[in-house]
């Protein structure tokens, strides 16, 4: 639990919430010079392709050993290669018209090339972001618990909340109290809340269990036959579960299926094997276990980014989907507890943790984050509009930084 | 073709200790301290020591094996130095693009700016809190490593008494930053022998900078702002000239361009690494205190925001220096802790031994607790225990490396484990009661534990800060 909440300064309570006013004003800055489509990805420009203006570009080198005189031309090729795979697309989310009731559905993945190396590809589906909604109280981060204290125990609202005020692409509906050392809440009670939320947002579902092999199975199977056709991504199956059970229910309802395995590739290649049993590689997307930045990122950044690079090199096993636990930033004592003022103030530290551990794993590759502070859920948006809109930085002016006045 | 400066390496993991072996000198006399020639290949390739420490392979005779055995050795990227003394900062040295081909070496240094136009004050200021910026993290002191002095004012004097000032104030590396020549050489003529980093060489004074960095030994940089040709064009013709340390910059985008920053990044380590291209193969330095221009209206706050996170990005994406102007923890200390878990080396398991470990003296009466081997875990909940000065005993679960949650999730940890772990450590002839505490987010395995050890389960804390908390109000109630 975070300490000291009671005796926070007046000073943190107001700076947090300034901070995302403040971001959203230099968003709405930065968007109206951004109208790239995404047709124009296509004829966008290699950097490097053209030469800078005003070069001379002498045809001959001088003489060896003579000191040049001139600049020596080198030309510079991209160093584009080509993979063998593709990550498999992963539809989330079913409209009416495909038998569900959302507003519109998220397709994942896809993707041809490296994590970003637009140089190489465009990015067919950009990463979404599947913002936190849990079913009762739990001990949440102070800089955290500050915007959402009002819908703590209301799931429609605080659904309401993270898609309208936080952007979220998607929700994560966890169902913590089903476990049963907490609540034991009953499927029947899970379905009601699952209910709730789906009439109080259009967006996505991902249903989160309590991590309770049996219980889980139990609530996922009354979820998945109740809401049959909405396509939920059931968060989700792991090797010590009825898999071939769960797969099953998974499949003849309509819905997909997230595979975790503890950050070991094996792992996850034989659990994926077991579920082609039962379900198409387009149900499937591979939760590799995230941990936060200083308690074992690095594991993660790794494990990840050899799991897309042998998937693009034509390991099919691997060729999913990826989705991070983002969420688990906040495990870190850095990030929500109250330090030596000198890393102060912790509202803007422990949002910026969870921005850092997200920026490093959608650099590994992540198409699916699963979120929760505001300000690095739309940090997060932010980026990932400026990755996608490919060049429109002015160059000539960027080595004006030397003499910048601050 | 202007690709023929363009030669193919083999990549560093084929790399065999058997082809080092055979330059070597094979007389096993132990001079370097290994019990063999073939033990210290194998530490060679391994990167663990250099050929400096094989005495006799130093002498004249052996010139020829050394020379070949240093290029067999090469990184792909180039090895800078800036700087001289304790403090001084290696660059670059990379031998994988991905950090999981072998490993990272000489993690990214991040330097924090000063200019000649703000007051005497705040530049001691910026330039103390660079010294003292120190954080302790699994038993290793996360620093700062450079000073950036900017000219502002493009004037001589003024650079010239700026660069003394810092000099006489820190040990830590300069980077001299202008692109008139008579200024940085005015600058320099502050520091002649203390190795700066020049920045920058650019399309248009390239030439007075490559007599500087010759002059006086300096690293250079070199700028050529989201166009690689040109830098690359650069590099072949400094590289001519005779200037062997360079230091890339693209250009930093940390807004409008940012796709173009990391590509070209990804592009420029690709090609040195990958395709042993040289001209590309130099340590790469990034700008993240470019949000700090066009910053329009924008609060000091968001500026530090935005620059801190792509800062986070270019030390994923390679680079092996970046400037900052923020001076605040935290916005620092994420980045200063991301730079630690990028550049730990996958090759060791980052775990503590298990067993039993014994804190203050406790005695019968003592209580019990248990934690994971994963280092920081393992550091984290020591560090709070001695701080405390409590009594305890602390029994170290081997879980792979793995901390608590993850390790609940992964079943790295189990009733199972803990069970065996307390009859293995013999903590049952040390005390007289049988109860446990455990970790506060391994709670779901309390009622397994109980039943397989027979100890009676006391759930602790979730974060190890609150241990001293929790003995006083629940521990010595049951006592």
């Amino acid at each position: 639990m975070p300490k000291n909440e009671k005796d926070e300064s007046a000073f943190g309570l107001k700076l947090n919430p300034r901070l995302l006013e403040l971001l959203a004003k230099l968003q709405e800055i930065e968007l109206e010079d951004f109208e790239m489509e995404v047709g124009d990805l296509e004829i966008w420009l290699q950097p490097g392709a053209v030469a800078a203006p005003g070069v001379a570009m002498p045809k001959l080198a001088p003489p060896a050993k003579a000191k040049p005189t001139q600049i020596i031309e080198a030309e510079f090729f991209p160093p584009v290669e080509s993979y063998l795979g593709k990550v498999v697309e992963v539809t989330l989310g079913a409209t009416k018209k495909k038998g569900g009731s959302r507003g519109k559905a998220i397709t994942i993945g896809g993707e041809t090339a490296p994590p970003f190396y637009t140089f190489e590809q465009p990015i067919l589906h950009p990463p979404v972001i599947s913002v936190d909604v849990f079913d009762m109280k739990v001990p949440l981060a102070k800089a955290v618990k500050m915007h959402v204290k009002d819908v703590l125990e209301d799931p429609a609202a605080w659904a309401k909340l993270a898609v309208k005020k936080f952007g979220a692409d998607l929700l994560t509906v966890h169902l913590i109290s089903i476990d049963p050392l907490v609540k034991d809440a009953s499927p029947k009670e899970a379905v009601k809340t699952v209910e709730e939320v789906l009439q109080a947002v259009d967006v996505p579902l991902v249903i989160g269990g309590c991590g309770d092999p049996k219980k889980d199975a139990d609530v996922f199977e009354a979820v998945a036959e109740t809401f049959a056709g909405e396509r939920f991504l059931m968060s989700s199956l792991t090797k010590d579960m009825d898999v071939e059970r769960c797969a099953k229910f998974v499949k003849k309802h309509g819905h997909a299926a997230l595979s975790f395995t503890p950050m070991d590739l094996n792992l996850a290649r034989e659990l994926n094997r077991i579920l082609y049993d039962y379900l198409p590689k387009e149900d499937i997307v591979m939760d590799l276990t995230t941990a936060a930045l200083g308690y074992g990122l690095d594991y993660a950044f790794t494990n990840m980014e050899r799991a897309r690079l042998a998937g693009l090199m034509g390991d099919p096993e691997l060729a999913h989907p990826m989705s991070s636990g983002t969420t688990n930033a906040w495990a870190a004592r850095e990030a929500w507890l109250e330090m030596a003022p000198e890393w102060e103030p912790r509202e803007l530290r422990g949002p910026l943790w969870e921005v850092t551990t997200a920026l490093t794993l959608l650099l590994a590759g992540v198409d699916l984050f699963m979120m929760m502070h505001p300000a690095a859920v739309k940090t997060l948006k932010d980026i990932t509009k400026q990755l996608l809109g490919g060049s429109s930085g002015n160059a000539d002016r960027l080595v004006e930084w030397v003499s910048m006045k601050t | 073709m202007s690709e023929r400066e363009t030669k193919t390496k083999g990549s560093i993991r084929e790399l065999s200790p058997i082809d080092v072996y055979k330059l070597l000198p094979r007389t096993n006399c132990k001079e370097c301290g290994e019990e063999n020639c073939m033990a210290f290949a194998t530490k060679l390739v391994n990167r663990e020591v250099s050929l400096e420490q094989c005495p006799p392979l130093l002498k004249k005779e052996n010139e020829k094996a050394y020379k070949q055995l240093k290029e067999l050795l090469k990184p792909p990227i180039r090895e800078v130095v800036v700087g001289v003394g304790d403090r001084a900062v290696k660059l670059g040295g990379k031998l994988v693009q991905y950090r999981h081909e072998f490993a990272y070496f000489n993690p990214t240094a991040i330097a924090i700016d000063v200019t000649d136009e703000m007051a005497d004050d705040e530049v001691l200021d910026r330039i103390k809190r660079a010294e003292k910026f120190s954080f302790e993290y699994i038993g290793q002191i996360l620093r700062l490593d450079m000073v950036a002095v900017r000219s502002v004012s493009n004037d001589a004097d003024k650079f010239k008494a700026l660069v003394k000032k810092v000099a006489e104030n820190t040990s830590l590396p300069l980077i001299l930053c202008s692109l008139n020549s008579n200024v940085l050489e005015a600058g320099l003529m502050a520091v002649p022998k203390a190795k700066p980093l020049l920045y920058a060489a650019t399309k248009d004074n390239w030439r007075e900078m490559a007599e500087l960095a010759l002059m006086y030994y300096c690293p250079l940089a070199v700028s050529a702002p989201n166009n690689l040709k040109l830098l690359r064009s650069l590099a072949k013709t400094l590289t001519a000239y005779g200037v062997e340390d360079l230091v890339l910059d693209p250009g930093t985008f940390a807004g409008d361009g940012l796709a173009d920053t990391l590509n070209n990044f990804t592009m420029i380590r690709r090609a040195g690494c990958k395709r042993g291209d040289e001209l590309l193969g130099f340590p790469l330095l990034g700008v993240p205190m470019t949000a700090w221009m066009d910053r329009g209206d924008a609060p000091e706050e968001v500026v530090k925001w935005k620059e801190a996170y792509t800062a986070a990005m270019l030390i994923v994406r390679y680079a092996d220096a970046v400037v900052m102007h923020s001076v605040d923890g935290w916005a620092l200390l994420p980045d200063a802790v991301l730079r630690q878990n990028i550049y730990t080396d996958p090759r060791k398991p980052v775990a503590v031994e298990a067993g039993l470990k014994v804190f203050g003296s406790p005695d019968a009466d003592s209580p019990v607790m248990f934690t994971t081997n994963f280092a920081l875990t393992y550091y984290t909940v020591a560090s709070d225990i001695e701080n405390a000065k409590l009594n305890t005993y602390l029994l170290v679960v081997d879980t792979e490396g793995i901390a608590v949650d993850s390790a609940v999730a992964g079943r790295k940890l189990t009733a199972e484990k803990v069970a065996d772990a307390i009859k293995a450590s013999g903590i049952e002839d040390k005390v007289k009661h049988r109860k446990l505490i455990i970790p506060g987010k391994s709670a779901r395995l309390s009622g397994e534990i109980e039943e397989l050890s027979g100890w009676q389960v006391l759930v602790g804390p979730r974060d190890s800060s609150d241990i001293p908390k929790f003995l006083l109000e629940k521990w010595q109630k049951q006592a």
